[in-house]
């Protein structure tokens, strides 16, 4: 397991939006629902690497920008029928800014 | 919350679906539990047919099988018929004494075939069409026998006697009208459908009446005798005369019936708790037989045991088509003619194709066809639609495709393509994979199939054909949905016409309002529809509504072009494909400076610069924007270029100044997001070297002033522009250009271009609005300029800061 490290503020991240952690293990999307949930994938889809941080957020899914697969953020699942898993990786939001265990 | 208690008597298809729509929103809303009189779990009763016929097998058509019912929670007591309802006590009884209580009740009985009341009816030998039990007795009785007798010529019957022709058996139809499925056919496509029957084998008998079915020394029948004395053999005898609603058990707990169990518009009865649908239901005095009507009601009446309380079943209006493999017949609507109604025929006996549209008023009332039905649904599609067909009459008979038709539909005969063809060239997805899944899956809609097979999910082209085959496998189980009443997506019931009507009238500016108005089945939507409902709101509601990046798809968001790698495109704009040294030098520069691997001259007139890194777009810009250059727009459903010729200033052909004349409609147009991207093109003479005539809006230069064309494509299916109008003035032209586009931002749907909206609407109704309404014109284009005055440039405004956030990554 990797330590948690402070990334941003809340309000950085656009509610149903994402934003785009660039680390030396690849770039991690976290995203930020409308109930202000805080998600963490790594930023590959499963189908053909799209950068989901780029996708739409709706409820708790991303769709990616490239072909519309959608991704459940609190699994990395592929919603059925399609079949895959992006990497998740753990998120936690404590006063205000948002950590990111990696 | 204890769940309440759902009990549902029957186990067929409408039944079923009605649970399946129920969990889909309502999963835990109710404990489930199921009788059927049958000791199979539910299957595709239409498929029967090709079962008899020995296409497919019983495993083929179960649709849920045990593990369904299980994985939902489901208490299934098969075999076990419902003999009493107990109203008071909330309860029904099985005739093993099974009981179960309900808080809602919910009645899908079905029908029972209607058997002749003649002497003989109950030999042994003698069946009707309806169930597995009914298919197993006719695949065995034709192991075993030889002279079949169906009684009846319609639909079931034809199919009952072709599958056990198929069998074996020497089969004879006996049918009491002068033609075959009289109510279906007129009586020329009956007479065909006949000879061609027959030289399959089939033997018919028509204007008959039968008296009675004889016994053998056996016991079991072994004639059938007519009312004029004639007597033929028959070892199986299979009524197939119409069917009844099965009422029974509704009528003995006093609930109200009148030859079907009485619903409203919600499929409630006249007892609140207790609910019917399916062909059991009389909706406003009539009880459908097919399966589409049915499972419109099951969809509303999930709705309301869902305690949504949105959608009302109407009524259907219904097609019907045969399953017989080679024989495609189709009708829908009144063919009956009479007075006030027009005829339009096209027969070809030898090829054996008989289409006959009847028209009423202009407005198609009824279509009969045989031998080619691939227009079946567009002639459903129009007359349910009431569109009036005056303009295209003449080219009604030759079908959609000669029409020209926007792209949306498919080729004919899906029935006969090999499975290997490929049908969607954008997924590589093959007919057989198509069949299979609509099989396997049980599909019944266009929306599944693109979900499970990808086939029709991308640029759309081969939709048509996809709901072909969807059509053919499944039968009479599909009917298409007009775009008018598609809804937006799975968040919601209503249709794109609805929203936009709802953002209008009610005055909303936010999409949580749209939302809460329309009660949105998900909290924020989904990638389908929050995009649509934010163009709706931001054209309603211009300078009002705020526009929601997060609802808007990324390369609007980002104002560049997302590529496969992830990586953008910047595309400067060029007004009307303009450029100059300093604009070349700048750009050159900047692909140098941010290391651009691909510099591409686009179809539309523009540098592409592809491969930058999103971090580095906003200082590129800044770039771009020093030497004067802004956003092209390349990437959004907006105004993307006007395409030019040299024209008048340069050309020795020219009549008109086409450069001059695309960069005043372009600075114009600035920044016009529209239901879809939108092109235009001006041309300085009818040599028309700007491809005018594949553009939403196509000018073309003459001596004496302009012609406008609309509403053309170059795209996934060429469509060539419509003349539209012929001015003088440069001003005339961007006038009826501005009127024209913001009618279609309007009124058209969102991803509609403009030739799909004109297919819907009709370019009668544009020109009406447009050319002949000078005042809606002027209003028309008062509304465009004043939305689109002080429009910011997007590049601009992110230079200075605005959504920074997008561009900049975290670093750890």
């Amino acid at each position: 397991m990797g330590e948690w490290k402070s990334i941003c503020k809340l309000e950085d991240i656009p509610r149903l939006g994402s934003r785009v952690v660039r680390s030396t293990s690849g770039d991690v999307a976290v995203f930020r629902t409308s109930g202000n949930a805080v998600f963490a994938l790594r930023d590959q889809c499963p189908h053909k690497g799209g950068p989901l941080s780029q996708g739409l957020v709706h409820g708790n899914q991303v769709t990616c920008p490239l072909h519309g697969w959608k991704l459940r953020l609190d699994s990395g699942e592929a919603v059925a029928p399609d079949e895959g898993c992006s990497r998740r990786y753990p998120v936690r939001v404590e006063s205000g800014t948002v950590f990111l265990q990696i | 919350m204890d769940k309440k208690r759902l009990v549902m008597v029957g186990n067929g298809m409408a039944g079923v679906r009605t649970l399946e729509e129920l969990l889909k929103i309502a999963p835990d809303h109710y404990e489930i539990t199921v009788f059927g009189a049958e000791p199979h779990p539910n299957y595709n009763r239409i498929l029967l047919s090709p079962v008899l016929a020995g296409e497919m097998t019983i495993q083929d058509i179960i649709l849920n099988d045990h593990s369904w019912y299980e994985q939902h929670g489901i208490t299934l007591h098969l075999g076990r018929k419902v003999t009493r309802i107990d109203r008071v006590r909330r309860q029904v009884l099985a005739e093993d004494g099974t009981a179960a209580h309900y808080d809602r009740l919910l009645l899908a009985t079905g029908s029972t075939p209607f058997i002749l009341p003649i002497p003989g009816n109950d030999l042994p030998g003698v069946i009707s069409y309806r169930d597995i039990a009914d298919t197993d007795a006719m695949i065995e009785a034709a192991r075993h026998y030889r002279h079949a007798v169906v009684v009846g010529g319609g639909l079931l019957g034809l199919e009952a006697a072709n599958g056990l022709m198929l069998r074996g058996m020497d089969v004879t139809v006996i049918h009491l009208a002068d033609w075959l499925l009289e109510r279906q056919l007129d009586e020329t496509a009956g007479r065909m459908l006949q000879k061609s029957l027959e030289e399959r084998g089939l033997k018919f008998l028509l204007g008959k009446q039968t008296e009675m079915l004889v016994a053998g020394e056996s016991g079991r029948v072994a004639a059938v005798r007519l009312k004029d004395g004639l007597q033929l053999p028959a070892d199986l005898v299979v009524m197939a005369i119409g069917i009844r609603p099965n009422i029974a058990l509704a009528e003995s707990a006093g609930i109200y019936c009148n030859r079907g169990i009485v619903v409203n518009d919600t499929m409630q009865t006249y007892d609140p708790k207790v609910y019917a649908v399916g062909e059991c239901v009389a909706h406003r005095g009539i009880a459908y037989g097919l399966v589409a009507p049915l499972f419109e009601q099951g969809k509303v009446c999930a709705n309301h045991l869902a305690n949504f309380g949105i959608g009302r079943y109407e009524g259907s209006v219904t097609s019907t088509k045969l399953k017989v493999t080679g024989i495609d017949v189709f009708s829908a609507g009144d063919f009956s003619g009479g007075p006030g109604t027009e005829d339009i025929v096209l027969h070809d006996r030898q090829g054996g194709v008989y289409k006959r549209v009847v028209l009423k008023d202009d407005r198609i009332v009824g279509s009969v066809l045989y031998g080619d039905t691939a227009d079946g649904s567009w002639y459903f599609q129009l007359m349910k639609d009431r569109q009036s067909v005056a303009e295209i009459r003449d080219h009604l008979m030759f079908g959609q495709n000669k029409l020209g038709d926007a792209g949306h539909k498919g080729e004919n005969r899906a029935a006969s393509m090999p499975d290997t063809a490929e049908v969607c060239g954008c997924n590589g997805v093959c007919k057989g994979t198509i069949v299979k899944a609509i099989k396997e899956q049980g599909l019944f809609t266009l929306d599944e199939v693109k979900k499970h097979t990808k086939a029709a999910s991308s640029c759309g082209s081969c939709t048509g054909l996809v709901e072909q085959i969807l059509a053919s496998t499944v039968g009479g189980a599909y009917q298409a949905v007009s775009a008018s009443d598609k809804p937006v997506c799975a968040c919601t019931e209503h249709s794109h016409k609805v929203v936009r009507e709802a953002i209008f009238k009610h005055h909303l500016t936010s999409k949580e309002a749209v939302f809460d108005t329309l009660n949105w089945k998900t909290p924020n939507g989904c990638d389908k529809c929050r995009p649509a409902v934010n163009y709706y709101l931001i054209s309603s509601w211009p300078h009002e509504a705020r526009d929601d990046p997060q609802s808007r798809f990324i390369n609007e968001r980002a104002h560049a072009n997302i590529q496969k790698d992830g990586t953008y495109s910047v595309v400067p704009r060029m007004w009307g494909g303009l450029t100059t040294p300093a604009e070349l030098r700048a750009i050159a520069d900047a692909a140098e400076k941010y290391k651009v691997p691909t510099v591409k001259v686009t179809g539309g007139q523009r540098i592409d610069l592809l491969g930058v890194r999103k971090e580095d777009l906003p200082a590129m810009w800044a770039d771009l924007n020093a030497a004067g250059m802004v956003s092209g727009h390349a990437y959004g459903k907006s105004i993307r270029t006007v395409k030019t010729c040299v024209g008048a200033e340069h050309c020795r052909f020219g009549t008109q100044k086409s450069m001059t004349m695309g960069v005043k409609l372009e600075k114009m147009l600035f920044d016009m997001y529209s239901p879809h991207k939108v092109k235009l093109a001006v041309s300085g003479c009818p040599r028309n070297c700007a491809e005018a005539g594949i553009k939403d809006v196509g000018v073309i230069g003459v001596d004496s002033g302009y012609e406008l064309y609309v509403g053309g494509n170059g795209g996934i299916k060429t469509e060539v522009a419509q003349f539209f109008v012929k001015v003088r003035s440069d001003e005339e032209v961007m006038e009826y250009a501005a009127a024209f586009l913001q009618l279609y931002r309007e009124e058209g749907f969102y991803l509609e271009r403009t030739c799909h909206w004109l297919e819907r609407v009709g370019l009668d109704h544009a020109k009406s609005r447009v050319v002949e309404d000078e005042d809606n014109r002027r209003a028309l284009y008062g509304r465009l300029l004043a939305e689109l005055k002080d429009a910011p440039d997007p590049w601009a405004e992110r230079i200075a800061g605005v959504e920074r956030n997008e561009y900049e990554a975290i670093l750890i």
